[in-house]
């Protein structure tokens, strides 16, 4: 009993490091431009998908597909948002929280159209699980929890040391006292999209390694995506890290009691329990 | 020919309605609802459930309805209080977990296989042609009768105070209205005409399953609200029957792409669907018949 619950922890914070990435996206965009963004979600498919062809087609191996996975999707997250949603900015939040679930819809079908709905995987090699004691673990989670954790150690780097991430924490603090400060807001909102929309797309690429992707890669993980976030502190990037650890590990240990398909579930009464008694998340909406 | 008239008729009529029910939160209270295919599967399966069991037809509807209610009235109170960025994950969240229980807790939902054999008002009785325009009637007389409460709602003290609170939540509380309950009431109430919805729906299909209720439901409908214009009960109505035409319209889309698999062409149309919304949302975002703002 006691080795499955170490088990199902160990497991819990390989799954919440790898939601980790699109969380700090999903609250990044959050607390720059101040709206919900549902295209997180296409974003992560996305990436799953631009590290598929790259794994697959390309033959490349893992780490040079992570970061194509990684480019593409900030690329198409960049294009998208000012296309479709910067313009609708003006129009209100719930205009455009709708906007970016309509385009989340769209960019979903077009990577059925290109691909259909077949479960893909990608080619990789494969590895007989370490064990200690009754603890198994994976050498391809531990890989991807270090790719991960990579990813967040080079944007909290970015956020803490470079004037661009200056900028950013500053547009997120104060919108206005920035502006004053002649800060761009236009640039820093491509550059969060650009961060946020890679990172979506890298989590959606490592949510895909150990199983399969298809179109509903991302829209599956959304949940899971909003509960890290919202527990942790809409808005902050610390709190996703924190919240992601902590919805990835809750989702593993219901499974002491719930059957495993609950797991979704869970990130939705985890939001709930915080909107109830915590509404500004563990760690508040401090952005940095 | 007309037998498939017919059940467009219907199926605009049930959007109708999921289209009004949603006006009433989002268009008067200003309160947003992506879950609605939630509320329309809750109110399905209580129905459904209930009929099969022996319960009068009508008395299913009007369990689902309350049913769906009371959950509507659950996810406002925790909810009203913040703001309207996390009703949209919430509701989003509630209806993925609605589904999730439905293909799951088969003791009481027959899981993914779903229910079907869902008693339909004479359906063993009438003919299937005559079936169907019995239903139509019902199904319009049910829409009439829900437009008229909710026009009146509108213009009702009780309309006045959700559109005060939409404009303004701050103002409408300082004048000593009770902000919570007022929000929690119009989302029951809009939930309630969503239950409506699914019931009529199971009892004109016969069956209900999980996967009817995913959220691309809630984007036609949003769609369809958004093209008639938010806050205004004619412009619902207008909107759905729209939406019911273009979605049926889109389906001869196929013949034209044959080179496609089913499954792109499944997605030609969804991108149709969502790529209009973002459209009439930039070049028409009050819709066809704009809401009158009287002075």
């Amino acid at each position: 009993m006691l080795t499955d619950i170490v088990q199902l922890v160990l497991n819990g914070i390989m799954a919440g490091a790898i939601l980790a990435a699109p969380a700090i996206g999903f609250t990044a965009i959050y607390a720059v431009l101040r709206f919900p963004n549902f295209a997180v979600a296409s974003h992560a498919t996305i990436g799953a998908f631009a590290g598929y062809c790259a794994n697959v087609w390309l033959g490349l191996p893992l780490l040079p597909s992570a970061v194509v996975a990684f480019l593409v999707a900030g690329i198409v997250g960049v294009t998208s948002d000012s296309l479709v949603l910067r313009p609708l900015r003006s129009a209100g939040l719930i205009t455009t929280t709708i906007a970016s679930v309509a385009l989340t819809i769209a960019l979903e079908n077009l990577v059925r159209l290109g691909f259909g709905n077949a479960l893909r995987n990608y080619d990789l090699p494969i590895m007989r699980d370490w064990r200690f004691g009754g603890i198994r673990v994976g050498p391809q989670q531990l890989e991807d929890l270090a790719i991960s954790a990579a990813a967040v150690a080079a944007l909290f780097t970015f956020l803490a040391f470079t004037r661009l991430g200056k900028a950013m924490r500053a547009v997120a603090d104060n919108p206005t006292l920035a502006a004053i400060k002649g800060i761009d807001a236009d640039r820093i909102a491509r550059i969060v999209n650009f961060i946020a929309m890679g990172l979506a797309g890298l989590g959606g690429m490592l949510l895909g390694l150990d199983t399969s992707i298809d179109p509903l890669t991302g829209f599956r993980a959304i949940l899971a995506i909003f509960a890290a976030a919202v527990v942790g502190g809409l808005g902050s990037i610390p709190g996703a890290v924190v919240g992601a650890l902590t919805v990835g590990v809750a989702e593993e240990l219901s499974q002491l009691v719930l059957p495993s398909d609950y797991r979704t579930v869970v990130g939705f009464i985890a939001i709930l329990l915080v909107l109830s008694f915590r509404p500004r998340g563990i760690l508040g909406a401090r952005a940095y | 020919m007309i037998a498939y008239l017919t059940a467009m008729a219907i199926s605009a009529g049930i959007y109708a309605l999921l289209a009004l029910g949603v006006n009433l939160t989002w268009g008067m209270a200003g309160m947003v609802n992506l879950g609605l295919a939630g509320f329309f599967a809750v109110g399905g399966y209580v129905s459904a459930m209930l009929t099969k069991a022996g319960v009068a037809i009508p008395l299913g509807i009007a369990a689902g309805a309350l049913a769906a209610a009371a959950t509507g009235a659950g996810v406002a109170l925790i909810t009203a209080r913040l703001r309207a960025d996390y009703l949209a994950i919430v509701t989003l969240g509630f209806s993925e977990s609605v589904r999730i229980a439905a293909a799951n807790e088969i003791w009481l939902t027959n899981g993914s296989d779903g229910i079907a054999g869902i008693p339909g008002p004479w359906r063993g009785t009438l003919p299937p042609q005559q079936f169907n325009l019995v239903f139509l009637i019902i199904v319009v007389a049910v829409l009439i009768v829900t437009f008229v409460l909710l026009q009146r709602l509108v213009h009702s003290p009780f309309g006045r105070v959700l559109r005060a609170i939409r404009d303004d939540e701050d103002v409408a509380g300082v004048a000593g209205k009770y902000v919570l309950a007022f929000k929690v009431k119009a989302f029951a109430v809009g939930a309630a005409v969503l239950g409506v919805a699914g019931a009529l729906y199971a009892h004109e299909t016969s069956f209900v399953a999980p996967d009817l209720f995913a959220p691309l439901l809630t984007l036609n409908i949003i769609l369809a609200l958004v093209a008639g214009g938010v806050g205004n009960n004619a412009g619902a109505v207008i909107g759905a029957v729209l939406i019911v035409v273009l979605l049926e319209g889109t389906r001869f889309i196929a013949p034209l792409l044959p080179f496609l698999a089913p499954a792109q062409i499944a997605a030609v149309r969804e991108l149709l669907v969502s790529g209009l919304l973002l459209v009439i949302l930039r070049v028409l975002p009050a819709g066809i018949v704009p809401e009158k703002i009287s002075t």
